[in-house]
C-alpha cells in the first residue's frame, strides 16, 4: 500500500509541474501588454521599485524563458506568486479572497449533480426505455447540447428578472458592507448559480451512470442473482450499488475539471466574485500573474480530486487491494 | 395434449426499430440543413451588420421572428449569420484536432511502449486543467481574436478520440490478420494501408463528427467570455454576451432565440454522429 | 398455475420401460414419473428474433436489407424425470442457451418465446416461470463471471434472506454446503478473483443447491475444467439426481454427458432432434437421428470418424 501511495503521489506531483511550466509558457507567450491593456496602468503607477523589478523579471521578455520560470517557481515554492495588476494586490490574497466564493458554489454543485445525477443514472439505467429512461435521455441529450452559459441566462431571466425570487448578480447586496452581509444574504445570492450549475452537471453524471448500470445490468453475476429469484430492485441494491460505486466515484472526481469550467461561465454570467471571474477578467486584462495563479489553483483542484479518486480506488477495490500487498 | 395456441413465454421489448433507410435519411437531411445553414449565414453576413435605428428594440413579430436588438438588427438574420460562422470555426478547429488525435492515437499504438506512455502521460497533463480555462490560457497566448479561438479549440480537443484511435490500432494491430499479412511479408506501409486504414476510419469518422458540438459550444463558450472572435463579428458568443447588457430591460429575445437555434444546430450534429455511428458500428448494426 | 395436465398421461404414468417411447423421447432406467408426471416437460418451444437480413457486401444491399424473423429454437420439445440427469447436448453456439433463458424467464429483451413448459405437472405462463427462479428451479451457470466480484463468496452462496431467523438458516446451510463440497470457511471470507476455476464452480453449484432446488439447469457447467475436475463437477450433479433431484444439463461435451447423464437429447438445427437413454449409445442401430449417429461416430472408442463420410 505504501508503495502504491508514493507511486501516484510521485505521478501527480510530476503532472502538477509539467502542467505549471504549460500555464507559464502560454502566459509569458502572450502578446497582450499588461501596460497597454491600459487596466495595468493605474496599478503599475502606484507600484514599488521592487514590484517592477519582480514584473518585468517574470513576465519580461529580456530573460530567458527558462530563468524567468525558473524565478517564477521557485517564488511559488514560497507561497509567493507575484501581484496582480487589475487587483493591485499579491495574487495569493486575491485568490484567497474569491476561493471561499468560488469553493462553495462548485462544492454545492458538486455534491448536488453528484447525488441527484447517480440516482436519476441508475433508475434509469434500471429501467431501460421506461418513462424515466426517456425522459433522463431527453434531459441529458438537450442539457449536454446546451451552452452552459445560455443556461445561466435562461436561469437569470426567469428567476431573477421575470420572476424576481433571485437577486441579478454578485455574492451580496449592492451597497452593504462585507461585515453587514448575513448568511442568509449569501445564501440568496449563491443559490441561483448552484442550481444552474447544478442542473448542468446532472446531465453528465446521470448520463455516465445510466451508461454504466446498463454494463452492470448485463453482468452475468446480475443474470445469476436474477436467476435465484431476486427481485429487480434487490439486485440493484445488492449488486448494482456495489458495482457502480466505484466508477461513479471515480467520475465524481473527474467531474471536478467540468464544474470548474462551468463554474467560470457561471459566475460571469451572475456575475458572481469567484476564481472564474477574476481568471476573464485576468485574462482580459493581461494580468498574467493573477491568470497563471488561478490556472494553477484549478489543476491542482483537478489533480487533487484524481489522486483522491485514484487511492480510494487501491482501497476500495479487493482486486486492486490484492495486487498492492503482493 | 398440447392446445394448437402455444403460450407466450416471453414478448419481445415493444420498441420502434430504427430503419436503416431512415437513419439514412435523417443524416443526409441533417447534413443538407447544416450545410444551407452555413451557406444562407455566409450570405447574409454583410445584412447582419446592417443598422436600422428606426426598427430597434423589437420584441419578435411577424416580420422580424426573433425580434431586434438595440441597434435596430434581425435577430434572425444575426443568428443565423452567427451559426454559421460557429459552424465553420467548429468545423475547422474539430478536423484540425482529429489530425491531432490519428497521429498521436497511431503513434501510441504503432511505435512502442514509451511513446504509448508519453502521449498517455500527455492526455493526463491535458484534461488536468479544466477545458475552458485552458482555452482562456491559449486564447491568451495567442492575443485573442480568430486564431486564439480555432487554435484554442483544436488544442483542447484531441484526447478523448485519441484514446479510441489508440485502443483501436492496438486492438488491430495483434488481431490474427495483420499478424499473418506481416508473417507473408507485407510492408509495413501496406499494412497499414489495407489493414488498418479501413478498421480505424469508421471510428474515426463518427468521434470527428460528434467531436463538432463539442468544439462549436466551446467556441461560443470562449466568445461569450471575451476572448475569441471579434465583437465586430456576428458569432453566436458574441450575440449572447452582448444580450447580458439588456436583459435586465426585458428584452429576453437577445438571448433566448439564438441560444435554442445553437442548442438546435449541436443536436443536429449529435442527430448525424450518432446516426452514422449506427450505421458503421457492427455492434448496433442489428437495432 | 395452468390446468392439469390431461388424465391419459397419469394413467400412463409409471407404465413405460426404458426404451419405450412416450412424448417424443424413450426412458432410462432411472426415470420415474413420481407425481404421475414429468419433473419438466417442455413442449413445442420456439425463441425468436427479428433481424435485418444479410445478403451481399455492398452499401446497397445493407441498406435495403429487410427486416425477418429468425427462429434460433424450433418447436423444441424435451422432458426431464426426478431423479435423472438429461443432457442436452450440440454444438457451441447452437442456441442451446436460450433453452435455459427461456426455463428461467430470463430471455434476451428483443426475443420472442412460445412453447408449452410444464413443472411438476403445472403448466407455467410466464409469470410462473419468474417465481419459480430460485424456488424450484435453479441454475447453475456457464461463466464464472457470474459471481459478484465485489462480494465476498460465502455471502453470495447465502443469497438473499426474508429475516433474521432466516439468515440464520441460511448461515447454516451454506457451511454445511461448503463442507460437503470440501470448500473450508476461508473460502467463504474470499472473493472471487482469489478462486481457483474448479472452487468457484464448486460456489457456483453451492449458490444453486442454497435454494433446495427441484430441478437444475446446468448450462455448460465444466468449461475451463480439465477432465478430472469435470467429471468431479459432474458426480456432484449426479449426488444431486440420486436424491431426486432432477438436472437438465446444457453441453456440447458428448462425452462428459454419456459419462454423467441418463438420458441424452440431441440438439441440431434449433431443436431436439432426438430424445434417448445413454444405453442408446452402445449401438450406432438403436439412434436414430443422423445427428445422433454423426455424435457416436466422433467418440473415441467409434474412431473419432468426424463428418458423414464415415
Amino acid at each position: 500500500m505504501g508503495r502504491f501511495l508514493a507511486h501516484v503521489a510521485i505521478k501527480f506531483a510530476l503532472l502538477m509541474l509539467a502542467s505549471s511550466l504549460v500555464v507559464f509558457a502560454l502566459v509569458s507567450a502572450s502578446p497582450i501588454d499588461p501596460v497597454s491593456a491600459n487596466v495595468g496602468q493605474a496599478a503599475l503607477a502606484t507600484m514599488s521599485v521592487e514590484q517592477r523589478a519582480e514584473l518585468s523579471e517574470y513576465w519580461g521578455s529580456d530573460t530567458p524563458f527558462w530563468e524567468r520560470y525558473a524565478s517564477w517557481i521557485g517564488a511559488l515554492a514560497h507561497g509567493d506568486m507575484g501581484m496582480s495588476l487589475r487587483f493591485n494586490a499579491p495574487v495569493e490574497q486575491v485568490i484567497a479572497q474569491r476561493a471561499l466564493n468560488s469553493l462553495a458554489l462548485m462544492s454545492l454543485a458538486w455534491v448536488a449533480s453528484g447525488v441527484l445525477g447517480f440516482t436519476l443514472g441508475v433508475v434509469a439505467g434500471a429501467h431501460r426505455d421506461s418513462m424515466i429512461d426517456r425522459f433522463t435521455k431527453a434531459y441529458c441529450f438537450v442539457l449536454a447540447a446546451s451552452p452552459t452559459f445560455w443556461v445561466a441566462l435562461l436561469m437569470l431571466i426567469v428567476f431573477s428578472v421575470v420572476l424576481g425570487w433571485f437577486p441579478v448578480g454578485f455574492s451580496a447586496p449592492i451597497g452593504k458592507a462585507a461585515s453587514e452581509v448575513t448568511f442568509l444574504d449569501a445564501l440568496h445570492h449563491l443559490a441561483l448559480p448552484a442550481i444552474t450549475l447544478s442542473l448542468v452537471g446532472v446531465a453528465n453524471v446521470a448520463l455516465h451512470t445510466r451508461e454504466k448500470t446498463i454494463d452492470v445490468m448485463a453482468q452475468p453475476f446480475v443474470r445469476l442473482a436474477r436467476a435465484r429469484g431476486q427481485s429487480n430492485a434487490r439486485v440493484i441494491v445488492r449488486h448494482g450499488l456495489r458495482n457502480l460505486a466505484l466508477p461513479a466515484i471515480t467520475l465524481q472526481f473527474t467531474q471536478i475539471a467540468e464544474i470548474f469550467g462551468g463554474s467560470v461561465l457561471v459566475e460571469q454570467v451572475f456575475s458572481y466574485p469567484g476564481l472564474g471571474q477574476a481568471a476573464v477578467v485576468a485574462g482580459i486584462g493581461g494580468d498574467a500573474a493573477l491568470l497563471a495563479g488561478i490556472a494553477l489553483v484549478s489543476a491542482a483542484l483537478v489533480f487533487g480530486g484524481n489522486l483522491i479518486a485514484n487511492i480510494l480506488y487501491g482501497v476500495i477495490d479487493p482486486r486492486l487491494r490484492e495486487v498492492h500487498h503482493g | 395434449m398440447a392446445e394448437a395456441v402455444s403460450v407466450l413465454l416471453h414478448a419481445p421489448r415493444t420498441r420502434r426499430l430504427p430503419n436503416r433507410r431512415a437513419t439514412l435519411c435523417a443524416v443526409i437531411a441533417a447534413v443538407v440543413l447544416l450545410g444551407s445553414i452555413v451557406v444562407v449565414g455566409q450570405a447574409l453576413a454583410p445584412a447582419a451588420t446592417q443598422t436600422d435605428f428606426a426598427h430597434k428594440d423589437i420584441a419578435p413579430c411577424l416580420g422580424h421572428p426573433f425580434g431586434t436588438d438595440q441597434m435596430g438588427r434581425d435577430m434572425l438574420v444575426r443568428t443565423i449569420a452567427g451559426l454559421s460562422l460557429s459552424i465553420l470555426v467548429g468545423l475547422g478547429a474539430a478536423c484540425a484536432s482529429s489530425v491531432i488525435a490519428l497521429a498521436l492515437g497511431s503513434a501510441a499504438a504503432l511505435c512502442g511502449k514509451r511513446v504509448d506512455a508519453a502521449v498517455l502521460w500527455l492526455i493526463d497533463l491535458m484534461q488536468g486543467i479544466p477545458h475552458i480555462v485552458l482555452l482562456v490560457l491559449i486564447s491568451f497566448a495567442l492575443g485573442k481574436g480568430f486564431w486564439g479561438v480555432s487554435v484554442g479549440v483544436a488544442l483542447t480537443h484531441w484526447p478523448a478520440l485519441t484514446r479510441v484511435i489508440r485502443a483501436e490500432v492496438l486492438q488491430c494491430r495483434t488481431s490474427g490478420y495483420v499478424s499473418v499479412a506481416r508473417s507473408l511479408g507485407t510492408s509495413r506501409a501496406r499494412i497499414a494501408l489495407r489493414h488498418m486504414l479501413p478498421a480505424v476510419l469508421p471510428q474515426f469518422i463518427v468521434g470527428l463528427i460528434l467531436m463538432f458540438p463539442h468544439a462549436i459550444l466551446h467556441e461560443a463558450a470562449i466568445t461569450f467570455l471575451g476572448f475569441g472572435l471579434s465583437p465586430e463579428q456576428p458569432a453566436i458568443g458574441i450575440i449572447l454576451s452582448e444580450s447580458m447588457s439588456y436583459l435586465s430591460a426585458g428584452m429576453w429575445w437577445l438571448a433566448v432565440f439564438p441560444g435554442l437555434a445553437l442548442i438546435g444546430v449541436v443536436m443536429v450534429f449529435d442527430v448525424v454522429g450518432s446516426g452514422i455511428r449506427r450505421l458503421v458500428d457492427p455492434n448496433s448494426s442489428q437495432e | 398455475m395452468g390446468d392439469q395436465m390431461g388424465t391419459d398421461a397419469h394413467a400412463q404414468a409409471r407404465a413405460h420401460a426404458s426404451g419405450e417411447s412416450h412424448h417424443h423421447h424413450t426412458h432410462a432406467r432411472g426415470s420415474v414419473h413420481r407425481q404421475g408426471c414429468h419433473l419438466l416437460q417442455v413442449e413445442h418451444l420456439s425463441v425468436s428474433f427479428r433481424m435485418y437480413e444479410t445478403r451481399g457486401e455492398g452499401l446497397r444491399d445493407f441498406l435495403t436489407a429487410p427486416q425477418s424473423t429468425v427462429f434460433a429454437v424450433r418447436d423444441l420439445s424435451v422432458a426431464v424425470h426426478e431423479g435423472e440427469i438429461v443432457a442436452v447436448v450440440g454444438a457451441s453456439g447452437a442456441g442451446k442457451t436460450l433453452l435455459a433463458d427461456a426455463l428461467l424467464g430470463l430471455s434476451e429483451p428483443n426475443a420472442r418465446v412460445e412453447g408449452h413448459i410444464w413443472f411438476k405437472g403445472q403448466r407455467c405462463t410466464a409469470r410462473d416461470l419468474v417465481a419459480l427462479r430460485g424456488h424450484g428451479i435453479s441454475l447453475v451457470p456457464q461463466s464464472v463471471a457470474s459471481l459478484d466480484p465485489l462480494m465476498r463468496v460465502g455471502e453470495q452462496v447465502r443469497g438473499v434472506a426474508a429475516s433474521r431467523a432466516d439468515a440464520r438458516a441460511r448461515a447454516q446451510r451454506q457451511r454445511q454446503l461448503f463442507a460437503r463440497y470440501g470448500l473450508d470457511e476461508a473460502t467463504a471470507r474470499r472473493y472471487p478473483h482469489e478462486l481457483s476455476g474448479g472452487m468457484a464452480r464448486r460456489v457456483l453449484l453451492c449458490c444453486a443447491l442454497m435454494d433446495d432446488p427441484s430441478l437444475i439447469v446446468a448450462d455448460e457447467p465444466t468449461p475451463g475444467l480439465d477432465t478430472d475436475l469435470a467429471m468431479r463437477a459432474l458426480a456432484d450433479f449426479r449426488q444431486f439426481a440420486d436424491q431426486g433431484g432432477g438436472v437438465l444439463l446444457i453441453t456440447h461435451d458428448i462425452e462428459l454427458a454419456l459419462n454423467v447423464a441418463d438420458r441424452v437429447a440431441v440438439f441440431d438445427g434449433g431443436t431436439v432432434v432426438e430424445e434417448t437413454s445413454v444405453e442408446s449409445f452402445r449401438c450406432e442401430e438403436r439412434l436414430r437421428s443422423e445427428t445422433a449417429r454423426r455424435l457416436w461416430r466422433a467418440l473415441p472408442q467409434n474412431g473419432f470418424k468426424v463428418g458423414t463420410d464415415a
